[in-house]
């Protein structure tokens, strides 16, 4: 009889520790009120409209301070005025935090190629997941946060910051 | 009971050769008045009972760029009881174009003029408050004008995706 | 990008000017409400001085949206331009698309058949009424009544899905063209629209008893961002911010576009021009959309079969059946689709009654299938002009009110 198996009859679970932080952290994620334009009002729907609901994930509560927040969902375009603020916002984060570029205006620009609009929120932050859709349906939003969580659970000891 | 012919018959009256010219085009009508009389003739059509254009709808420009002058700048304004609407047109140019402001007659045009002055680069002399407001403070150069690059990168396609990749700033932490 | 460190520090050399006497000696406390703000409703920088919790002056600082709409759509034909037009003010995206069809249609002269004109009218309406259901869950939620928005964001999912039936998507449908409409409606597009119809008014109601007589709701927003109906027109004020100045102005009755003439429909002012008359005339609005429609979808039934676009060859691409029976119909949907109709050179301009107030376009057109200039008239970016002079004097929460009440989206203000 294995030790798992005597520990489970005794009603003790074990896993690694990995296992267990990165579970914690996507349980209840927070991100940060950062919608920018057309997407946030996808955003907002994906969040409060009762038929796509994101506090089933742990991620009804926004933070409007970045200091009390992990996630970053950038949900719109981004211009060069706005590009320091979004640097900034992103460094006033505690580790760990996460970026989801979310609509087609923050993973590369979008339709508008032009002067006034970063082609991409990944040049001034890091990206891990991108979101396709102008804008993306509340659904895409959730998968890509699913796909942010499935991301985290991979995470190895030694990335941890 | 005013109409845009008795309203044009009147400006040419009081202005004369200040009206250059009266255009109609799609049911619309446009007054063509040179520069240095803009505000005299906003003034005339918001202050006389009878012609009454009391609101300020619209203050834009467009640039007709080999042409010089190369900037019209238009105002559309509207008599709200018949109702009525009319453009009034004037052409400035040159290295610095200037124009007065009509804020003095409509406040509304505030803002719209400080937008021409970001985007054109034509200044409003008697502005209260003329800085850029839709690009940061510190560009350079007027976006809307036709000398101005759009400012278009080029798009990634699979023949040149690491040459672009190769040369586009990404963050790394 | 902009290499300057300093660039969002409230540069107080640059804004001297605008501030009192008493900020220069630090008597009053200049500070920023930055652009990322939970009540702003998007990227407004708004630079307050205080007086201990009384508002001295304020300087919105706008254009962290501001994304060359206008010079982008330089660069494209007049109906690939289109698409750029719903990113615009993005909660009133079936208006964006009308107003500047309405002005590409004017300066090419044509004209648009009766059943696109009666469809036209009731998505602009069904659009007016998703953009006031999100105005009113945010600004309630500004003012602490969390539940609106929840209600509100259940609704509108009910538009956008009709908006998705027949489009294919929820918000950027671009789903106008240059005489009339991309296509026709779904068959099962006016029982949806019907029972909406149905089940809004009882939500309405519901709206109603949770604000209307609220002693907190009353409390934080009668007298508060007082405009007086002579000011409101000076400062080129349109929509339920000037309505509820007790000025009877709607677009749609004083210069009626695609037949807006011939519904009947009331427009509901204010008597104070505070934050409440214009809560109350927005809450109203909505009552008067849901009679438009009920007309609207009334007229549908008898218009079946109609046509919904232009036949101007010229400007509207022939359908693909008859490509393979008639030459020339191959050749307009060729010339049509790789260089675009040439415009006349002349400058129109047209507006419509947002749900923001007058949204107009300029469009000139200079010979070439390109615009030589679009200008939008955006009624947020007027409206936003009187900010500092209706919230002088007042608390700093109430600002949040203010702000609310004008309803800016800033998609519109920075275009």
């Amino acid at each position: 009889m294995g030790l798992e198996q005597k520990l489970g009859n005794m009603g003790v679970v074990t896993m690694t520790l990995e296992q267990a932080v990165n579970w914690g952290r996507t349980g209840s994620m927070w991100p940060m009120l950062f919608g920018l334009a057309c997407c946030a009002i996808e955003m907002i729907g994906a969040i409060s409209a009762p038929q796509n609901d994101m506090s089933r994930f742990g991620m009804e509560l926004m933070r409007a301070s970045p200091r009390q927040s992990d996630l970053m969902i950038v949900a719109g375009r981004v211009t060069r005025k706005m590009a320091p603020v979004v640097r900034r916002l992103y460094d006033q984060m505690p580790e760990p935090k996460w970026v989801i570029a979310m609509g087609d205006c923050a993973s590369c620009g979008g339709i508008f190629n032009n002067y006034a609009i970063v082609q991409g929120v990944d040049e001034i932050v890091p990206v891990d997941v991108y979101v396709a859709g102008c804008p993306p349906r509340p659904e895409a939003l959730i998968n890509g946060v699913l796909t942010l969580h499935e991301k985290v659970k991979k995470e190895k000891l030694s990335t941890w910051a | 009971m005013t109409t845009l012919e008795q309203t044009t018959q009147a400006l040419k009256a009081k202005f004369g050769d200040a009206i250059e010219a009266i255009e109609t085009f799609r049911g619309e009508t446009t007054v063509v008045v040179t520069a240095d009389k803009v505000v005299e003739v906003l003034k005339h059509l918001r202050e006389t009972p009878a012609l009454n254009f009391r609101w300020l709808a619209d203050v834009t420009a467009y640039d007709d760029y080999p042409e010089e002058p190369r900037f019209k700048v238009c105002y559309q304004i509207r008599n709200l009881m018949e109702p009525l609407n009319l453009r009034v047109k004037a052409a400035v140019g040159g290295e610095t174009p200037t124009l007065a402001s009509c804020t003095s007659v409509y406040p509304a045009a505030g803002w719209q003029e400080r937008e021409l002055f970001d985007m054109f680069g034509i200044t409003f002399t008697g502005h209260p408050d003329l800085r850029r407001i839709l690009m940061p403070s510190d560009w350079e150069g007027h976006p809307l004008r036709k000398d101005y690059p759009l400012g278009y990168e080029e798009v990634q396609f699979t023949f040149n995706y690491d040459a672009i990749d190769k040369k586009k700033p990404y963050a790394k932490e | 990008m902009t290499n300057n460190p300093q660039l969002l520090e409230a540069t107080l050399d640059e804004l001297k000017h605008l501030f009192s006497q008493r900020a220069q000696t630090g008597e009053t406390m200049v500070l920023n409400m930055g652009p990322q703000h939970p009540s702003t409703h998007g990227v407004l920088r708004l630079i307050v001085e205080l007086d201990g919790e009384i508002l001295v002056n304020t300087v919105p600082d706008v254009g962290f949206l501001h994304t060359g709409i206008e010079k982008n759509m330089e660069a494209k034909t007049y109906t690939k331009a289109l698409v750029m037009t719903d990113r615009l003010d993005y909660l009133n995206n079936m208006g964006n698309n009308l107003t500047y069809v309405l002005a590409v249609e004017k300066l090419m002269d044509v004209s648009v058949p009766e059943r696109a004109q009666v469809i036209r009218v009731i998505l602009a309406e069904l659009q007016r009424i998703a953009s006031h259901l999100i105005w009113l869950g945010t600004h309630t939620l500004d003012l602490a009544i969390q539940s609106m928005l929840f209600w509100c964001v259940r609704e509108r999912e009910h538009i956008l899905e009709i908006f998705e039936d027949i489009s294919g998507q929820r918000m950027m449908t671009s789903f106008m063209r240059p005489g009339g409409l991309w296509r026709d409606v779904t068959p099962n597009f006016i029982e949806k629209v019907e029972a909406f119809l149905e089940y809004l008014p009882a939500r309405l109601d519901d709206y109603e008893t949770m604000t209307r007589n609220n002693p907190i709701w009353i409390d934080r927003t009668q007298g508060i961002g007082v405009i007086s109906g002579e000011q409101a027109l000076d400062w080129g004020l349109t929509g339920a911010s000037l309505r509820g100045s007790g000025v009877r102005l709607d677009l749609r009755k004083l210069l009626p576009y695609s037949g807006y003439e011939t519904y009947a429909f009331d427009v509901p002012v204010g008597q104070h021009g505070d934050v409440y008359d214009r809560y109350w005339v927005r809450v109203l609005e909505m009552r008067e959309s849901l009679k438009i429609v009920r007309q609207a979808v009334d007229r549908l039934k008898k218009l079946a079969g109609a046509p919904v676009i232009s036949d101007d060859r010229k400007v509207v691409p022939p359908p693909r059946a008859e490509l393979g029976r008639s030459m020339e119909a191959l050749i307009h949907h060729f010339k049509l689709w790789t260089e675009g109709y040439s415009a006349p050179v002349g400058q129109v301009y047209v507006s419509t009654e947002s749900p923001r107030g007058e949204l107009g376009v300029f469009l000139a057109g200079n010979g070439g299938p390109k615009p030589h200039r679009v200008h939008f008239r955006t009624p947020s970016f007027v409206n936003l002009q009187a900010l500092p002079l209706m919230t002088k004097g007042h608390f700093i929460a109430d600002v949040v009110a203010v702000v609310g009440s004008i309803d800016i989206v800033l998609g519109d203000v920075d275009r």
